[in-house]
């Protein structure tokens, strides 16, 4: 039997062949080696994300957070439910804090549901990846598998804003989370701590609709890490990770910069480090190669 | 008396109802009130120079009654949702949710500025996922490029292109999603479950105008 089992959300980006495929492979493999079981929620469905405010309603955005925790309950009992999406967590966290106080708003919500066949408990509870790792782990044990430390590279934790706010890791600041780099310590590799830009906004999905306001963001987030001789960015957020890392070669068009920082995920360093192939790591993933953490990878450990 | 003059400016510039409005029509409003404009969410925003009026300012317009400027700016279509403003905000104020929940109030009134980018980015991304259940993205990315014209989308998706190609060659875009892709297995189940929440909301909604006009006599 695996140490710790849960009930995976994995959410629209991290699924095969998405924009966040590779922080899903990579999760996998970290999981592989920590003894975690994640079991996918059958038919999960989008959180709503935080961008389809203006078409879902209130009671729509909870009633289809609560139809995926519904369905981790009915069939997987007694597990709590994990994303490793930032906006996955927050939703499902966000409707879960709702449902379980307001009965009016449980009420309704639980007649649409039945609409399904399912019903909200309240039983399960939904934790991000990160705060698996952290607390049901530790950093302790997180660093016991490691065989092949990132030594001698050098990350700016990129915590971005939605793992971060408005519920955050718990114990950890608002405005200099020290989680990422603690993350980054424990498997051998050198954080910047004084990284600047750790939790700046990248426009989210406002780099669609909004993109020179975005790619402003983008742009200060990117130099920082520079600025702080950092190999590569690394997030624990798939929008974060995308936005930063695909909108380097647009803001070097227009603005005639010669941006090519890696991004890369904290579930990524941590595959390496426990002596995963690179392809176990996701890094055929990339658009800008993390070359650095790619070449430690294919190392004989 | 000249009703246009500049000190004048609308035929009902000022609804001094406008706050209870809110409270009662808008997600968060209720907490609208506690606001004591200390204007922290306006330094805090990460697009904060390119808003017509600060969440501080909308607050306080709320107050004064300024419905018509509050409900067709498009201000708060310039939330990233990076809820900066909510951890600092010292009253706690959900104002995030308030500027989603003004946003999507303004658009169930059909006062939302036409043509907002962010607004409409948002239309089609609740579109998008509504039948299926998941998001497919290549749609979504089609959409952002060609909905306004295939002229324009042609010329935006071919600077995008190189970005386009490395998503392809890294394993992160898939075209055949263009056909189906992912979805859920019970679309049925979804879309009986959200056509009765419409049917909850506008019981909801009677019920909230059974109780005004009871207050009201």
């Amino acid at each position: 039997m695996a140490k710790k089992e849960y009930a995976f959300y994995p959410g629209c980006s991290s699924q095969y062949r998405a924009s966040a495929a590779n922080y899903l492979v990579s999760t996998n493999a970290m999981c592989k080696t920590l003894d975690i079981q994640l079991t996918e929620i059958p038919d999960w469905n989008c959180c709503g994300a935080s961008i389809s405010y203006t078409g879902a309603s209130e009671l729509t955005r909870h009633v289809l957070n609560a139809r995926n925790i519904a369905l981790a309950e009915k069939h997987m009992p007694g597990r709590d439910v994990v994303a490793t999406c930032a906006a996955c967590w927050l939703n499902a966290r966000e409707s879960k804090e709702k449902l379980d106080v307001d009965r009016d708003f449980l009420a309704n919500a639980n007649e649409a549901l039945k609409e399904a066949g399912l019903q909200y408990q309240g039983k399960a509870g939904v934790k991000h990846m990160v705060e698996v790792l952290i607390e049901d782990f530790g950093y302790e044990q997180l660093g016991a598998p490691v065989v092949k430390p990132l030594e001698g590279l050098k990350f700016a934790g990129y915590v971005g804003c939605q793992t971060n706010r408005p519920f955050g890791i718990a114990g950890e600041s608002f405005e200099n989370p020290v989680y990422l780099d603690k993350l980054v310590q424990t498997v051998g590799g050198e954080a910047i701590e004084a990284y600047d830009q750790k939790v700046t906004c990248c426009g989210g999905a406002l780099a669609f609709s909004e993109p020179d306001k975005s790619q402003k963001q983008i742009r200060d987030i990117v130099e920082s890490a520079y600025d702080h001789g950092a190999d590569m960015i690394v997030t624990p957020c798939p929008l974060c990770q995308t936005n930063v890392e695909v909108y380097q070669a647009e803001i070097n068009r227009k603005q005639g910069t010669r941006l090519a920082m890696p991004v890369t995920y904290y579930s990524q360093l941590m595959t390496v480090a426990y002596g995963g192939t690179l392809e176990e790591a996701g890094l055929d993933g990339h658009v800008i190669q993390p070359t650095k953490l790619q070449a430690l990878a294919q190392k004989k450990p | 008396m000249d009703a246009q003059t500049p000190t004048n400016p609308g035929p009902r510039p000022y609804r001094p109802d406008f706050l209870r409005e809110v409270e009662r029509e808008v997600e968060g409003g209720d907490m609208v009130k506690m606001c004591m404009q200390c204007g922290v969410c306006a330094g805090s925003c990460p697009f904060g120079p390119h808003w017509e009026h600060s969440p501080q300012k909308l607050f306080m317009m709320i107050r004064a009654g300024q419905r018509d400027a509050v409900l067709a700016t498009d201000s708060m279509w310039m939330c990233t949702s990076c809820y900066n403003c909510v951890v600092r905000c010292p009253r706690k104020l959900p104002i995030t949710t308030i500027m989603h929940g003004l946003a999507s109030y303004a658009q169930r009134l059909g006062l939302a500025p036409k043509m907002q980018p962010t607004r409409d980015l948002s239309l089609a991304f609740y579109r998008n996922f509504r039948k299926g259940g998941r998001l497919n993205e290549v749609k979504f990315t089609l959409w952002v490029y060609f909905h306004d014209g295939l002229r324009a989308g042609v010329k935006k998706a071919w600077a995008m292109r190189g970005i386009g190609l490395g998503m392809l060659k890294a394993g992160r875009l898939n075209p055949f999603e263009m056909f189906g892709g992912h979805r859920c297995k019970d679309t049925k189940g979804i879309a009986a479950m959200l056509a009765k929440v419409q049917q909850i909301e506008q019981r909801e909604q009677a019920r909230k105008e059974e109780a005004r006009q009871g207050t009201a006599h």
